[in-house]
């Protein structure tokens, strides 16, 4: 039988350390909702998600309640609408978001993902609408996420559609500014985006993945952190390998929850993502891992290996546990989701710069990070683009989640509320990057693209 | 099914006659039982195995946590396989 204390190390996990699946995401294509009609479209998708995923919130419920562990969200991602749509004639594509949103509430997920586009080398018709019509979507709806895929290691970084995302990402502001634009959280501008992603916003249904499927993704920064109570002052040997046990065993769990949800719900397991995701929760947040590490506050000098060593340690010990991992896998670095991120920032030693350097070693981006709400389009598109190349030149996927705090200026604080948190409003340098981001065209892809 | 129930509370006379009683009229067969009180804490781990129960694993669920709050415990089940994962290869 199982040792005692095995069992209270568990349980102890569960409930003193925000031990928790984060996601359970069904995956749900939408190739066969195509229809010139937009009404018979839109009515289509709404169908397909409402009968794939009927029984998606229940079920994780069921699942938690056996297993006593709790499933913090049930969500769903779908084939990029910018395909799904584009043989309809129509130039507006809100009205599918807007049935996404119904069928999102209709099952009883929190959040729906898909409203996206994939334009690293260029746009199709399908493209240009959806991007146009990202801000009604985005305003009109409150579960639907959107993400925009603009560079790849392959193709390069798509500087028309950088350009053009800085002005998408300031309308949507503007559009919101009766929330300071906080609709800006729905949206995510990456750089090679992956297609098995559980997590919002930036999760859609790829092109390459089967018909239904589900995937996971675990957290457990609090975890991590507690394990790291045991190993203080030691060499980083001991370190990274307390981080890869603990990884293990949180891996683990996800792998099981993942195969019994895809069991009862009768379709195929796709991958568990591995991520340390932190909650504004005290006791949940990456950046106190960091800190534990030995930086006095994330941020100063020193984090970013630590972070290296986290993010590489956390993938070690999880790949081990689970068949298939995939999605992001990593430690996360969103700010106002983070306790310890948002305490860092507010202090001033965590910097949009630091940041960006952060982004290179971890598994995604500049995520939920709140500017001044007079941060131009220009200056969005130049860190956007500084960002897709960080994601480009080492063959990693990257982000942008950046919130023009309409109204709000350095000192202030967004408030997002619940596991959004709360986001400082970070500085951006005045200097303007406009001539850069006015010449266009595509940054070619690295040396290393050529790998054939 | 097997499953692990977790029994966590200030120790007092008769916890373990309380909870074996609420797992008999359940029809849940114990396997195996350890128990210990630490600075008058009382923590006990059982496995259990409800396939000799007619009742549904929510009906078990419901009834050990009801009879947890009359007994000013904590009394949880959750099926063997999560801590299996967690600790066995």
């Amino acid at each position: 039988m199982l040792r005692q204390t095995e069992i209270m190390q568990t349980l102890d996990m569960i409930d003193h350390q925000h031990l928790d699946i984060r996601t359970i995401t069904m995956g749900i294509s939408l190739r066969d909702c195509c229809n010139p009609d937009p009404k018979v479209t839109a009515q289509k998708i709404y169908d397909k998600i409402t009968r794939c995923a009927e029984k998606l919130v229940p079920t994780g419920e069921a699942v938690e309640r056996e297993l006593g562990i709790p499933i913090v969200n049930k969500r769903i991602s779908v084939t990029p609408i910018s395909m799904v749509a584009e043989s309809c004639e129509t130039e507006d594509y809100a009205p599918f978001a807007v049935a996404m949103d119904r069928a999102a509430e209709t099952c009883g997920v929190n959040l729906i993902g898909g409203f996206s586009a994939l334009v690293h080398k260029g746009l199709t018709v399908g493209d240009r609408r959806l991007i146009q019509s990202i801000p009604e979507a985005l305003c009109t709806t409150n579960n639907v996420c959107s993400s925009v895929n603009v560079a790849t290691t392959r193709a390069g970084i798509n500087m028309d559609a950088v350009r053009k995302m800085g002005k998408i990402v300031r309308q949507v502001a503007e559009m919101d500014a009766a929330n300071q634009g906080k609709a800006c959280m729905k949206l995510v501008v990456f750089a090679n985006a992956v297609e098995d992603n559980p997590f919002m916003a930036g999760a859609f249904h790829g092109v390459g993945e089967p018909e239904c499927e589900i995937n996971v993704g675990v957290s457990g920064p609090g975890v991590v952190y507690h394990a790291l109570q045991s190993v203080k002052g030691q060499p980083f040997d001991v370190v990274a390998e307390t981080i890869k046990k603990t990884a293990f065993r949180i891996t683990r769990m996800g792998q099981l929850v993942a195969q019994e949800a895809a069991n009862r719900l009768g379709v195929p397991y796709g991958i568990v993502d591995l991520s340390l995701a932190p909650t504004p929760a005290k006791g949940d947040s990456v950046a106190r891992i960091l800190e534990e590490i030995g930086v006095d506050v994330c941020g100063t000098h020193g984090t970013t290996a630590a972070l290296a060593m986290l993010n590489d340690a956390v993938k070690k010990g999880g790949v081990m546990a689970s068949n298939h991992v995939g999605g992001l896998s990593g430690a996360f670095i969103p700010v106002s989701e983070d306790e310890g991120m948002i305490a860092a920032a507010k202090s001033g030693v965590l910097t949009l710069d630091k940041l960006e350097a952060m982004t290179c070693v971890c598994s995604v981006g500049l995520d939920m990070i709140a500017v001044p709400g007079y941060t131009s389009a220009e200056t969005i598109a130049a860190i956007i683009a500084d960002e897709a190349a960080i994601g480009m030149v080492n063959n990693k996927t990257t982000a942008v989640r950046i919130i023009p705090a309409i109204g709000l200026d350095v000192g202030d604080e967004l408030e997002f509320g619940g596991l959004f948190g709360s986001a400082p409003i970070m500085p951006v340098h005045n200097e303007s990057a406009d001539r850069f981001v006015a010449r266009g065209g595509r940054i070619p892809a690295p040396l290393h693209s050529l790998k054939n | 099914m097997k499953a692990i129930v977790t029994v966590t509370g200030k120790d007092t006379v008769g916890i373990i006659a309380g909870v074996c009683t609420e797992l008999a009229n359940l029809g849940v067969n114990i396997l195996d039982i350890s128990q210990t009180v630490m600075d008058g804490f009382f923590v006990m781990n059982m496995l259990v195995d409800l396939s000799t129960s007619d009742k549904s694993y929510e009906l078990v669920r419901d009834a050990l946590d009801e009879r947890g709050v009359r007994m000013g415990l904590s009394i949880r089940i959750q099926r063997e396989d999560l801590f299996n994962a967690m600790h066995r290869i």
